[in-house]
């Protein structure tokens, strides 16, 4: 860590005074982005737990004066996504379903493409590095058409294997350029004598690079959940009744565009659906800076 | 046989991801290419008509806008949200005694999905609901904050929501690069008596390039992909003065079943984005090579 | 997860009966998903499961259709469309166009579909000659909408010409009330432009403009007033208005802020189901001019294979437009039923007004399909147009400049 606030004895000679008010203003400083943060979800939430009447005649900030739960349940089993009104409940297990494959399908591939990038160097490996980087960039509405081509061919069209295709394919970018910046900075020589005590390929790497790689595999993991997760767009062209990830049920909820709109319900449902994504960054935020650290982000 | 697949092993393994990429998003982007030559209209045709695509969008006053949104929102989203990441990334490296719970604070907004910000900002810009009038309620009369429904003020706010949703995340990586500058150096600098401030700006910061890499590369990604936030906070308006790029694709395409203007609009799109990345990702991993 | 284990159900059960006797079955994709839509769909689906046909719901929200669109376009180019699809006028015809529409003609001809459907309707639900669509109701998007106790405390009554309204909004003014309630999203903007270019420029004006896309019309002085009415009506509502929903704009009558709203008839059920009721606490009109500006919301058939699916999609043909369904869903969702046979009794003041109007302006040939509810141009036409509109609407544009603006836009629409 950068310690460099603890320097007691600096020859500038800060007063304490000085320093004291500088820790103050830091704290202040922090704080008050802290609150820019903040701001929206607090919303969301004093929303969702207020009832109609209030949210019309209330203020944006203001506490809920009553406390109501209902547009919690509603959201969450009776809220109408079309015909049915049995709320995201049905979709939430599609997209775990979608979600968890696709996550471990494409952080295995992105791991042993950045191990062979960052320590097989062959003739031409950066370029294809870079080539298979700029897939990073696509915007998703670009491929839709084709894919659909694509998928109604191979037979997977509005599967739940459909969706995971789709999205293992297009982390491919992320999950390459994580590991791959990971495992450049683990030395060649680990590599070579590796290979003069006779080990392959894949042994190298499932006894020496695998065991270094938590750090880098929670920032991959984070990553590309989130994204999976949260994706719209692929979720709403390629599923069927049936197969619909939950951004597809929230925006039936929220994007309604007649029929009374119950704001309530509306922020309860979208909580609801980040759930679990808010969970994995509250709960392994520290792991992500860790393995953010340890080298992951350095060529 | 069995030294050639030894020897292969590497390029064999990379295969597969290669060759999905060469053709999931290389070859969708020829067929992008070809289609934007078409008079394809509800489905995709594939007789190839000459430029006439690219002279319409050339002639709708909508792109002009929408490509000039692009640069607007691209270069302010990227550069504030690089300085700002940069700025909580220090402040929260003078060990701050609550870091882990402002680090979540300032991280968790990434988690969301940009429906959910679009409507979250939605509310909070929208000048009878939201924070011009709170403020008003407190007794500035004339406090305005109405840029949500101004057509030249408008895209700040998908800045600002754009803004709010990545600098977190572009504040780790900042923060775990700090972290892993070598102590040593910095012990030596402030021996010598170098300032604090002095150590960042001549030290640290310069010591970071491959972070501002990786930085740019989410950013940008971010960028194109803000679809969704546009269209969740301002549905492109008013009018279509926060129209972007995607946002006119998506809706030649989706809307008035005009493949082919979405063809054209895309290619434009993808071309920015080749000539701002590549010379970026030339230069970067050029030097690292050596 | 139902639906998926129903689908399976059937699955099974048509694999093992040999498919002697096809039972219906149906993949629905549309996008009435709120409260009171969804209420008035199941109503389909309970009529299609009493026949002994099986639904699968298959909803996208959002944008009046285009999330629906952005999913059958992938389906339909996947092979693997939907049974039934929600869309409604010229994009019929554009989809079977592409060759992806099934016909359903001998539906329509058992059950008699031409006698008991208005002319212009009909049309629209027929693709070279044979059916293809099941027309589900009729929207009148021309109303004017008025809180009934702040028109008559300020003297006023609904105006029945543009320079009434004017003279109406400035009295509303200057006693401090908004006089036109007004949500500022695009196609909102194109709503209220319809309904001026209705009354300044006339049915035949208007057929011409923006049905026939005819230039001169498109450049003329008319359509220049309408532009500086558009501009007056500009002037008329609050500063809040941009992005607006429109049901909020509603709320803002109903609550005696404002005073009018330009809207469709789905806002009736905005009132209604706030207990305001009609003639007392809201009155209805159409807007200033002669003229029924008509969208009609149906199910177009796609080209299926599969016994089951098509028996599905004959079934759900013919309970649309089914008396009882037809009644039924009208009086949930506001509308007035396409079926000229059924009985109004039970429909309020303002429906029963608008099926008057319907019949007679369809008997003077006035009846015009909605540009700004796509039931008039092809999307990228429509959507062209307005453009033009609401960049207008939200800046200073002049009017002159706007018309030139409108002809460019339209020829590069082509």
């Amino acid at each position: 860590m950068a310690d460099l606030s603890v320097s007691a004895a600096s020859p500038t000679g800060q007063s304490q005074t000085g320093k004291i008010a500088l820790r103050w203003s830091l704290y202040t400083l922090l704080c008050l982005f802290a609150l820019f943060y903040l701001l929206p979800l607090f919303v969301m939430l004093t929303t969702s737990l207020k009832s109609l009447d209030e949210i019309r005649t209330g203020d944006l900030i203001s506490l809920p004066r009553e406390v109501t739960f209902d547009a919690w349940r509603t959201a969450w089993s009776g809220a109408c996504t079309g015909i049915q009104c049995e709320g995201v409940r049905p979709y939430f297990w599609n997209s775990v379903l979608i979600a968890i494959p696709g996550v471990a399908i494409s952080t295995l591939l992105g791991a042993m493409n950045g191990y062979v990038v960052a320590q097989w160097r062959f003739r031409g490996a950066n370029i294809i590095f870079s080539l298979m980087l700029f897939g990073c960039f696509i915007p998703f509405q670009v491929v839709l058409l084709p894919m659909a081509r694509v998928l109604g061919m191979m037979g997977i069209a509005g599967t739940i294997p459909g969706l995971i295709f789709v999205h293992v394919i297009y982390g491919l970018g992320f999950t390459t350029l994580f590991f791959r910046n990971y495992y450049v900075s683990i030395p060649a020589d680990l590599t070579k004598a590796a290979k003069v005590d006779g080990a392959g390929f894949f042994r190298i790497f499932w006894s020496i690079f695998l065991p270094l790689s938590l750090p880098i595999i929670v920032v991959t993991v984070i990553w590309q959940f989130t994204q999976i997760w949260n994706d719209f767009l692929f979720g709403v062209s390629f599923s069927q009744a049936g197969t619909q990830p939950v951004t597809v049920a929230l925006n039936n909820i929220v994007n309604s565009t007649t029929g009374v709109k119950e704001y309530n319900v509306d922020m309860a449902a979208a909580i609801i659906a980040a759930l679990p994504t808010l969970f994995v960054y509250v709960v392994a935020g520290k792991y992500f800076v860790r393995g953010l650290t340890a080298g992951s982000v350095k060529g | 046989m069995t030294k050639w697949l030894e020897e292969n092993t590497p390029k064999l393994v990379l295969a597969p991801s290669f060759i999905a990429i060469l053709v999931f998003v290389y070859g969708f982007i020829a067929w992008t290419a070809w289609v934007s030559m078409t008079r394809s209209r509800l489905l995709p045709k594939y007789e190839i008509e000459g430029f006439i695509q690219y002279d319409r969008l050339f002639a709708s006053p909508r792109w002009d806008t929408a490509f000039g949104n692009l640069f607007i929102f691209g270069t302010l989203f990227i550069v504030i949200a690089m300085i700002l990441g940069l700025v909580l990334a220090i402040l929260l490296d003078q060990n701050i005694r609550t870091e882990g719970a402002i680090r979540t604070i300032y991280l968790y907004p990434m988690a969301l999905s940009m429906i959910v910000t679009g409507t979250a900002w939605k509310w909070i810009l929208n000048p009878g609901l939201g924070l011009q009038a709170m403020v008003r309620g407190w007794g500035f009369e004339d406090f305005t904050f109405d840029w949500l429904v101004d057509p030249d003020m408008a895209i700040y706010t998908i800045v600002l929501a754009a803004i709010w949703q990545s600098s977190g995340f572009v504040m780790a990586l900042f923060l775990a690069g700090l972290r892993s500058v070598d102590e040593e150096i910095i012990k030596a600098a402030q021996v010598d008596g170098i300032p604090t401030w002095r150590v960042y700006t001549a030290i640290i910061i310069p010591s970071m390039a491959p972070i501002f890499l990786s930085a740019f590369i989410v950013l940008s990604h971010l960028a194109i992909k803000s679809f969704d936030l546009v269209i969740a906070l301002t549905g492109g308006g008013p009018g279509y003065a926060t129209d972007l790029p995607a946002t006119y694709m998506y809706a030649m395409a989706f809307s008035r079943g005009d493949i082919g203007q979405a063809a054209s609009s895309a290619m434009i799109m993808m071309l920015v984005v080749f000539a701002i990345v590549v010379p970026y990702l030339y230069s970067e991993l050029r030097s690292k090579d050596g | 997860m139902k639906s998926y284990a129903l689908s399976i159900a059937c699955g099974v059960a048509l694999g093992t009966s040999g498919a002697a006797f096809a039972e219906p079955q149906a993949e629905v994709l549309h996008y009435w998903t709120s409260g009171g839509e969804a209420k008035s769909v199941a109503v389909l689906q309970e009529e299609f499961a009493a026949n002994g046909g099986t639904w699968t719901d298959m909803p996208v929200a959002g944008g009046g259709g285009d999330a629906a669109m952005t999913a059958l376009r992938a389906r339909v180019l996947s092979g693997n469309a939907p049974t039934a699809v929600q869309l409604k006028g010229p994009a019929i015809q554009e989809w079977y166009e592409e060759g992806v529409l099934a016909d359903i003609s001998a539906v329509a001809e058992a059950n008699n579909w031409e006698a008991v459907l208005p002319a212009s309707i009909a049309g629209h639900m027929k693709c070279e000659g044979s059916w293809c669509a099941a027309p589900v109701n009729v929207h009148r998007v021309d109303w004017i909408w008025a809180n009934a106790n702040v028109l008559e405390a300020n003297g006023i009554e609904m105006p029945t010409s543009w320079e009434a309204f004017n003279a109406a909004a400035d009295k509303l003014q200057a006693a401090g009330i908004i006089p036109l309630a007004h949500g500022g999203q695009a196609w909102q903007d194109a709503t209220v432009f319809e309904a001026v270019a209705l009354g300044i420029l006339g049915a035949e004006g208007f057929h011409k403009a923006f049905v026939e896309l005819d230039k001169d019309t498109l450049t003329s002085d008319a359509m220049v007033a309408t532009f500086d009415q558009m501009r007056k009506m500009r002037g008329y509502v609050d500063p809040n208005f941009s992005g607006r929903d429109w049901n909020l704009a509603t709320a803002m009558v109903m609550n005696g802020e404002a005073a009018f709203q330009i809207m469709g008839d789905w806002a009736k059920g905005e009132f209604m189901a706030a207990g305001k009721a009609p003639g007392e606490d809201f009155l209805c009109a159409s807007t200033p001019g002669d003229g029924f500006l008509y969208n009609v919301d149906s199910f177009a058939m796609f080209e299926v294979g599969g016994a089951d699916k098509q028996a599905g999609q004959a079934l759900l043909a013919e309970l649309v437009v089914g008396k009882n369904f037809q009644k039924v869903f009208n009086l949930n969702k506001g509308s007035i039923p396409a079926r000229t046979d059924v009985p109004l009794d039970e429909f309020d003041s303002c429906a029963v007004l608008s099926a008057a109007d319907m019949a007679a302006s369809s008997d003077n040939g006035s009846l015009l399909p909605s540009y700004a509810h796509g039931m008039a141009l092809r999307g990228a036409q429509a959507g062209a147009i307005t453009d033009v509109v609401t960049a207008h609407f939200n800046s200073d544009m002049s009017s002159a400049d706007a018309v030139q603006m409108l002809a460019d836009a339209v020829a590069n629409s082509m």
